[in-house]
């Protein structure tokens, strides 16, 4: 206690060592750590990626057994969304929502604390299945059953880090919906919050209304396997496809958690280098919580093939190609913003120009797999593997690429080496497309997903596609080089950054104090 | 090699870009979906094409904006940012129009999908069963039935032997079917999902077990027609193809009848005794087509997921017992109960193999009239 005395309360800086990163409770740690994390397990999901790749280079069997390589594909997908794509959303939220909004801190300090330490546990034990008897997770990420059930030892810890991955998701989520409902600064309304801010506000309603659902329906494979209920077993009186509703009644909003927070990046970002206020704002926030609605309305999309009565498909296809109107009054809003302004290209805006194009590519071959009559000849195909990449790679992670160089130089007070970044952006890019798009010519012409070999006559587009992985793979190191190498250093940004950026979070020193806006600023 | 050391990173991109492009230009085969020999696939196909034409419309105008204001809207240019922020009359248009052009596809779309899920009036049914890694085919009125298992070498495989130009696409026995008739086929599954698709017949169907599934087609060209099992069903998910062959009608007679024949020659061999060496040939062949997948061809197994059967406590136990489990399977793994799969002499002859190869040596047969026995 004699320490309290010793300094102001309200001013002091982290602890030292690695206690500080133990227990901090300050939103800028969590939010860096939950970065740091992210970035690790994007390599990690990324290896496993390669492994996959490198199998399916040349038709036949060269490096893993089936076995190993429906594992890789199980993990990679595992890892990618829960451990890279969701954690850096929620870090990009730690660090920016309270500095977007003048709040001092997140609402929930220590259970912030607990969200993010959860998910290392969570990871490890998911990771560790590779080394038990019989093999990790081999069922598809999708966990349907009976097939899942057939899984080894791994089984029940596979589920038990799905229930911890849960655990800290919903945690996350209630902090942020507190933080913003209770935090603003004085002035700051809702519809005076930036996109960020709404897109994650609506994400975390649609975290804590699913993945309660994702851990019920997982919790219903456990205790099929082991204490004897027959839920999904149709010998036991139970059903299948059952586990699969409830399994896309999670997995549809799933996917908007994942892409809605990176619709707020990127409406962030292209008012800035366009130097022009987003266009439609208001609409932008009306088409956010449409997408999120109708989301609970479209599970089945994904399982048009199980038999399910005409009147449903119908339904289903109708209420999947509404999505379309929404997403598109996105689209032709970022564009709205980018004419007639004054544009500059760097990094940052480069991959949110990036994720503008090929999300929207990815957004036409989803409007190509609402429609259910075409749908049964490219479901469970390389189509699909193709369309889910762009929305996810170019989608979600090039929106989390241009936060992070948007954002880098303030939370560092480091300019990032913008040669290095532009060479990242456009070296991604068309490794990319030389990676994904001829999985679209894969899927059409009749290449299931999910097999660790194919006929010959796959064989030139997949030669393609694994080189672009193989280069695709190398250039994200060169992502890791930047951002390590801004972090230690190199030339001091300014409080403003970027030129045409607004918002609070500019109006902070780069870096900010460890403890900014403990006195609120008034908004206008 | 130093010269290409020193290649710069820009010559690299430029070699990868026309290496891409050859490839293309390389492959056999479109890059668009395939029109099919159906009804039905035709009907996918125009509907695929229709949307695609819309989708790239509506890329050129978008991306056209996109990229007209990228070139000209530019500070480098000199350009001054306007500041306009909103437009009701804009936002509106672009709400309703694409509207209006989703109503445009759903009209088509939803007659197709009508005549797709209709199974009536059909001339012939097949029931379809996935398995574990094969599939079965029951002609509900004509009395065949069969299993279709993958028939590429194991050789070609591991890259051991040049690969064939039907690779993983080849079966024993085909489903033969014939032309200009509505074929219904019935579709569930013994152990897992599967999925029954190829693609030039226009549809695939989920097999659920438990459940049955319908699908219908209607194939007007002879001609043989490949696809492949379409949902993850475990390890050998890639190797359970699915090969159609379409005859005349009075082709496909004759075909039933020699099933027929095939069939009964199968009863006779249930009635009567095999000697031991009879039984391991015979019994090697099973064992190579339905148990070798999981437990390998050297008995040894898989550790932690299928036992082995050299030396195993099963093999080397009581005879009646090891017949019982392959018989019945056990619940809640993968060995599955293949009572149903095999007829009597095939049975009693893997079970003899299994008992005697490997150096498992028991010096036991079991005899069909045992298999009999325990049914
Ligand atoms: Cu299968």
């Amino acid at each position: 206690m004699s320490t309290a005395a010793a300094h102001d309360a309200h001013d002091h800086g982290p602890a030292s060592g690695l206690s500080r990163w133990i227990f901090t409770t300050n939103h800028k740690d969590i939010g860096t750590l939950y970065l740091l994390f992210s970035l690790l397990m994007f390599f990690v999901g990324g290896a496993m990626a390669m492994v996959i790749r490198a199998e399916l280079f040349q038709p036949g069997l060269q490096f893993v057994n089936p076995m190993f390589f429906n594992t890789m594909t199980t993990m990679h997908a595992l890892i990618m969304i829960f451990g890279a794509v969701m954690p850096a959303f929620v870090g990009l939220a730690n660090w920016l929502i309270p500095i977007m909004l003048g709040a001092p801190d997140m609402a929930l300090p220590r259970m912030n604390n607990w969200s993010f330490w959860i998910l290392p546990f969570a990871f490890t034990m998911l990771l560790s299945t590779l080394f038990m008897d019989g093999g990790g997770p081999a069922g598809g990420w999708t966990l349907y059953p009976p097939l899942v059930l057939q899984t080894g030892d791994a089984f029940p810890f596979v589920i038990f880090s799905i229930h911890m991955m849960g655990l800290s998701s919903i945690m996350g989520a209630i902090n942020v919906v507190v933080t913003i409902l209770n935090m603003r600064a004085p002035g700051m309304t809702l519809m005076k919050m930036p996109l960020f801010v709404w897109t994650w506000l609506i994400t975390a309603y649609l975290l804590i209304a699913v993945m309660p659902v994702l851990a019920g329906a997982v919790t219903m494979l456990l205790t099929d396997k082991f204490f004897g209920t027959s839920f999904f077993s149709a010998a036991g009186g139970g059903d299948p496809v059952m586990f699969q509703h409830i399994f896309w009644f999670f997995g549809h909003p799933e996917v908007y958690i994942l892409i809605l927070p990176a619709f707020g990046i990127v409406s962030q970002i292209i008012p800035t280098f366009a130097r022009k206020p987003l266009f439609g704002y208001s609409s932008m926030v009306y088409a956010t919580a449409s997408i999120a609605f109708l989301s609970f309305l479209v599970w089945a999309h994904h399982m048009f093939t199980v038999g399910m009565p005409l009147a449903g498909e119908l339904f289903f296809m109708y209420a999947t190609m509404l999505i379309a109107v929404p997403t598109g009054v996105k689209v032709f809003n970022w564009v709205s913003t980018m004419w007639k302004g004054s544009m500059t290209f760097e990094t940052p805006m480069l991959f949110a120009l990036g994720f503008v194009f090929m999300f929207t590519i990815g957004g036409f071959s989803g409007l190509m797999l609402a429609i259910a009559p075409v749908d049964f000849q490219y479901h469970d195909t390389y189509f699909v593997v193709a369309h889910f990449h762009y929305v996810l790679v170019t989608g979600a992670i090039y929106a989390i690429m241009a936060g992070a160089y948007y954002w880098l130089p303030k939370w560092t007070g480091n300019m990032y080496n913008e040669t290095l970044g532009k060479w990242h952006f456009w070296l991604s890019t068309i490794f990319v497309n030389v990676l994904f798009f001829p999985q679209h010519f894969l899927g059409l012409a009749g290449m299931p997903r999910r097999i660790p070999d194919y006929s010959i006559q796959f064989t030139e587009f997949n030669v393609i596609s694994s080189l672009g992985g193989f280069a695709f793979g190398l250039t994200q190191l060169l992502f890791a080089y930047i951002v390590i190498s801004t972090i230690r250093g190199g030339k001091k940004a300014t409080d403003q950054v970027w030129e045409g950026a607004e918002g609070l979070e500019w109006t902070l020193p780069s870096p900010p104090p460890y403890h900014s806006f403990t006195t609120a600023p008034v908004i206008k | 090699m130093s010269a290409r050391t020193n290649l710069r990173v820009p010559q690299v991109l430029t070699g990868l870009a026309l290496l891409s492009v050859a490839g293309i230009a390389a492959a056999e085969y479109g890059l668009n979906l395939r029109p099919g020999v159906t009804t039905i696939a035709q009907e996918a196909y125009s509907l695929h094409m229709l949307i695609l034409w819309v989708c790239v419309a509506i890329g050129i105008v978008v991306f056209g904006a996109m990229f007209y204001s990228i070139l000209n809207h530019r500070k480098s240019k000199g350009a001054v940012a306007a500041q306009f922020h909103e437009s009701t009359a804009v936002e509106i248009a672009w709400t309703i129009i694409p509207f209006l052009i989703l109503i445009g596809m759903a009209i088509p779309a939803t007659k197709a999908l009508i005549a797709m899920e209709d199974t009536s009036n059909s001339d012939l049914t097949i029931k379809v069963t996935g398995y574990q890694w094969k599939w079965q085919y029951e002609y509900l009125n004509e009395g065949v039935n069969f299993f279709s298992t993958l028939s590429t070498p194991k050789e070609e495989i591991f890259n051991r032997a040049d690969k064939n130009p039907d690779y993983l696409l080849e079966v024993d026995n085909p489903v033969v079917v014939p032309v200009g008739k509505k074929v219904r086929l019935s579709i569930t599954a013994n152990d897992v999902i599967h999925a029954w698709w190829v693609p030039d017949l226009g549809m695939k169907k989920d097999a659920i077990p438990g459940f049955i599934n319908e699908m219908w087609f209607n194939i007007d060209t002879p001609g043989t027609y490949r696809g492949q099992c379409a949902e993850l069903c475990g390890k050998d998910h890639g190797f359970m193809p699915i090969v159609v062959v379409a005859k005349e009608q009075a082709e496909y007679d004759t075909w039933v009848a020699d099933q027929l024949k095939m069939a009964d020659a199968a009863a006779a061999d249930s009635n009567r005794d095999f000697t031991m060496a009879e039984l391991m040939a015979r019994g090697e062949k099973v064992y190579t087509s339905n148990c070798a997948a999981c437990h390998q061809a050297n008995g040894e197994g898989v550790p932690g997921a299928f036992p082995a059967l050299k030396g195993g406590v099963i093999t080397t136990g009581p005879a009646a017992e090891h017949l019982a489990l392959v018989m019945n399977g056990k619940a809640g793994t993968a060995m599955a109960a293949f009572a149903g799969q095999l007829n009597d002499a095939d049975l009693a002859a893997v079970v003899t193999y299994e008992r005697n190869a490997w150096g498992n040596n028991k010096g036991d047969v079991v005899q069909p009239a045992a298999v009999k026995a325990a049914r």
